[in-house]
C-alpha cells in the first residue's frame, strides 16, 4: 500500500513531469475562467431581459443553456476537438488545446449563466423598479444597478464553480493534450506505480483548498458587513 | 588440510571445464528443442496422424495469410507471412503440402486451457507470461518492428532518418511500447501526444493534430487497411524502425500446454532461421520487398 500509492522515490520520479503538466492545466484554467465568467454575464443578462421584443433572444440563450448542460462534458471536449477540425475547414483552428478550452468555456458558461440568473433574481424587484423610473434603460438597470448587487450575491457559488472546472480542465487529456492528470497517467502505465496520481492529486488540492477556505472566509466577512449594515 | 584445498581447487576446475563443454554442446541445440523428444515424421505428436492441423483466425488476412486479389481468407494458398510459413514448417518436418490442413478458431478461446483439436494454432499470439501458463508457446517466429503510420500531405512523408522527424507531432496510444520508442528513442522536440487508444490517435491525425502515429508493424498494417480507410483518408506507411524497442511483442505459434510437437516445430523453425528462409519470407511478406522503408537512424 504505501508503495504503491506513497513511494517516495516515486513521488520524485514523476514530479517534475506531472508538475510542468498541471501548470498546463493552471494556464487553461485561467484563459477558459475569464472567458466563462464574461461570456456567462452576457447569456445571464439577456435572459434576464423582460418584454417581448427580447423574446427571440431570451429563447435563444435558453436553448443553448438547456441543450449545452445536457451534455457530458467529455463528448462535448471530443466532439469539438477531433470533429470540428476534421471537416478541414479553412481558417478553424486545428489546435487541441483551443478547442479544449472551448469546449470547457461553452459548457461551464451555460452552468454560470444560471449561476449568475440566481443572483439577479435575487435583487429584489424595486431595485430594477427604481432604477428604470430615473430613466435607466433595461441594460442599463443590469449593468449599473442590478448585476454589481447579483454578483455580490452569488461569489460563493462562483467560487465553487472555480473549483469545479480547475479540476476538469484535465478532461482535455482525452485529445492527446500532456497535461498533470496524463502525465501521472504515463507513469503509471509505464511503472504501475500509483504515486504519480497522488502527485498529481496534491497539485490539485493545493489550489482547491485554499479557494475553498477563502470562499468561507469571504462569506463570513460579507455576512458580517451586511449585518453592521442593517443595525 | 592444504593438500585438501588443492583437491578441491583442482575438482572444481576440472567441474568449470566439464560445464563449459556442456554448455558448448548445448549450443547446437535449438532453443526450445527438447533431445528426448523425436522428431521422425512417424513419431510427431499429432492429432490426426500424417497430417499437420493447423488452426489459424477466421478470416484470415494480408499480410499474414491469403495475399493476393483472389486468394482473401484462403490460407491454403501459401500465401502470406504466416501461410508460406506454416509449408516451409511443414515440409522441414517432413510434411507434402497436401498433408496440411487449416481449421478455424476464434484468438481467445484458442488460449483457453484444455485439449486441442488440432497441432498449433497460428495468429499472431504475442507470448506473454500470463498465457504461458495455460498453453505453451513455440520460439518467436517475428519480433515486432515499430512504424510510422499516416496519411497523405503531412510533414513526416518522404522521412528517411530520425532527425527529420525531430520537428513531427507524433503519437501514441498509453501503455504502449510504441509510446516508449518514440520518447526513448526517436525523441521528437515537441512532446508525443498520447492517447487512450489507437483509435482516438487516427482521430486526432484525421484532424490534423497529428503528423505521424507510432505502432507496431502489424498494427501498422491493420491501421492504414481499415481504421484510417474508415475516417475517410488514406492511410500512409510512412516507414517502419530499424531499432528494435524495449521490450518488442514476440509472435509464437500457440499448443496445447505439454504438446511435444512444440520441440520439433521450434527445430523446423531453427532451420528455417539458420538458412535464412525465416528473413526472407519477413522480407517478402511483411517488409513487402522494401516497399517500405527503414529509418535506421
Amino acid at each position: 500500500m504505501q508503495r504503491q500509492f506513497f513511494s517516495w522515490f516515486h513521488f520524485k520520479e514523476s514530479f517534475p513531469d506531472v508538475a510542468s503538466g498541471f501548470w498546463l492545466d493552471i494556464r487553461m484554467f485561467l484563459v477558459a475562467e475569464i472567458l466563462i465568467l464574461s461570456f456567462a454575464l452576457v447569456l445571464a443578462m439577456i435572459r434576464s431581459l423582460r418584454g417581448p421584443a427580447f423574446f427571440p433572444l431570451r429563447a435563444i440563450v435558453v436553448t443553448y443553456i438547456d441543450i449545452i448542460r445536457g451534455i457530458p462534458m467529455l463528448l462535448l471536449i471530443l466532439l469539438l476537438g477531433f470533429g470540428v477540425p476534421a471537416l478541414q475547414l479553412s481558417g478553424v483552428p486545428t489546435s487541441r488545446i483551443f478547442w479544449g478550452v472551448a469546449a470547457l468555456v461553452i459548457s461551464y458558461s451555460a452552468y454560470t449563466a444560471e449561476v449568475y440568473r440566481a443572483g439577479i433574481e435575487s435583487v429584489h424587484e424595486s431595485q430594477r423598479m427604481s432604477a428604470r423610473s430615473i430613466g435607466l434603460t433595461q441594460v442599463q438597470a443590469l449593468r449599473f444597478v442590478i448585476v454589481p448587487q447579483a454578483i455580490r450575491n452569488v461569489i460563493p457559488a462562483l467560487l465553487n464553480g472555480f473549483v469545479s472546472l480547475q479540476k476538469d480542465v484535465a478532461l482535455v487529456f482525452v485529445l492527446g493534450v500532456r497535461e498533470g492528470l496524463r502525465e501521472a497517467d504515463i507513469y503509471n502505465a509505464r511503472t504501475f506505480n500509483y504515486t504519480s496520481y497522488v502527485v498529481a492529486a496534491v497539485l490539485f488540492l493545493l489550489i482547491s483548498v485554499p479557494v475553498a477556505r477563502f470562499t468561507d472566509w469571504y462569506t463570513e466577512r460579507d455576512r458580517r458587513r451586511r449585518q453592521a449594515m442593517s443595525t | 588440510m592444504f593438500a585438501a584445498k588443492q583437491k578441491w581447487t583442482r575438482v572444481l576446475v576440472v567441474l568449470g571445464a566439464l560445464a563449459l563443454l556442456a554448455g558448448a554442446c548445448g549450443g547446437d541445440e535449438a532453443e526450445g528443442v527438447d533431445p528426448d523428444v523425436s522428431c521422425e515424421f512417424a513419431d510427431l505428436n499429432l492429432v490426426t496422424a500424417g497430417t499437420l492441423t493447423v488452426a489459424t483466425g477466421e478470416p484470415v488476412f494480408p499480410p499474414w495469410m491469403g495475399v493476393g486479389d483472389d486468394v482473401f481468407d484462403v490460407p491454403e494458398s501459401k500465401t502470406g507471412f504466416e501461410g508460406a510459413l506454416v509449408y516451409e514448417l511443414a515440409a522441414k518436418m517432413g510434411f507434402a503440402d497436401d498433408q496440411v490442413t487449416f481449421v478455424r478458431t476464434g484468438f481467445d478461446e484458442a488460449i483457453a486451457p484444455g485439449p486441442k483439436d488440432w497441432d498449433f494454432n497460428i495468429q499472431q499470439y504475442s507470448i506473454t507470461e500470463a498465457r504461458e501458463e495455460v498453453v505453451d508457446f513455440s520460439q518467436p517466429y517475428y519480433t515486432t518492428k515499430q512504424a510510422l503510420v499516416s496519411i497523405g500531405g503531412t510533414a513526416v512523408i518522404g522521412a528517411s532518418s530520425l532527425s527529420d522527424l525531430a520537428d513531427a507531432r507524433l503519437g501514441a496510444a498509453i501503455g504502449t511500447t510504441s509510446f516508449d520508442f518514440v520518447e526513448d528513442v526517436i525523441e521528437p522536440n515537441q512532446d508525443a501526444s498520447v492517447y487512450d487508444d489507437n483509435v482516438d490517435a487516427i482521430a486526432a491525425l484525421v484532424a490534423g493534430q497529428l503528423d505521424g502515429i507510432v505502432v507496431d508493424l502489424p498494427t501498422a498494417y491493420f491501421m492504414t487497411a481499415v481504421q484510417i480507410p474508415e475516417q475517410g483518408a488514406d492511410g500512409i506507411i510512412v516507414a517502419q524502425f530499424e531499432a528494435e524497442a524495449q521490450d518488442p511483442d514476440n509472435y509464437g505459434m500457440l499448443f496445447a500446454d505439454g504438446n511435444t510437437l512444440v520441440s520439433c516445430v521450434n527445430a523446423a523453425l531453427a532451420e528455417l532461421e539458420d538458412d535464412g528462409r525465416l528473413e526472407a519470407l519477413e522480407d517478402e511478406w511483411l517488409e513487402q520487398g522494401g516497399d517500405i522503408a527503414s529509418i535506421s537512424e
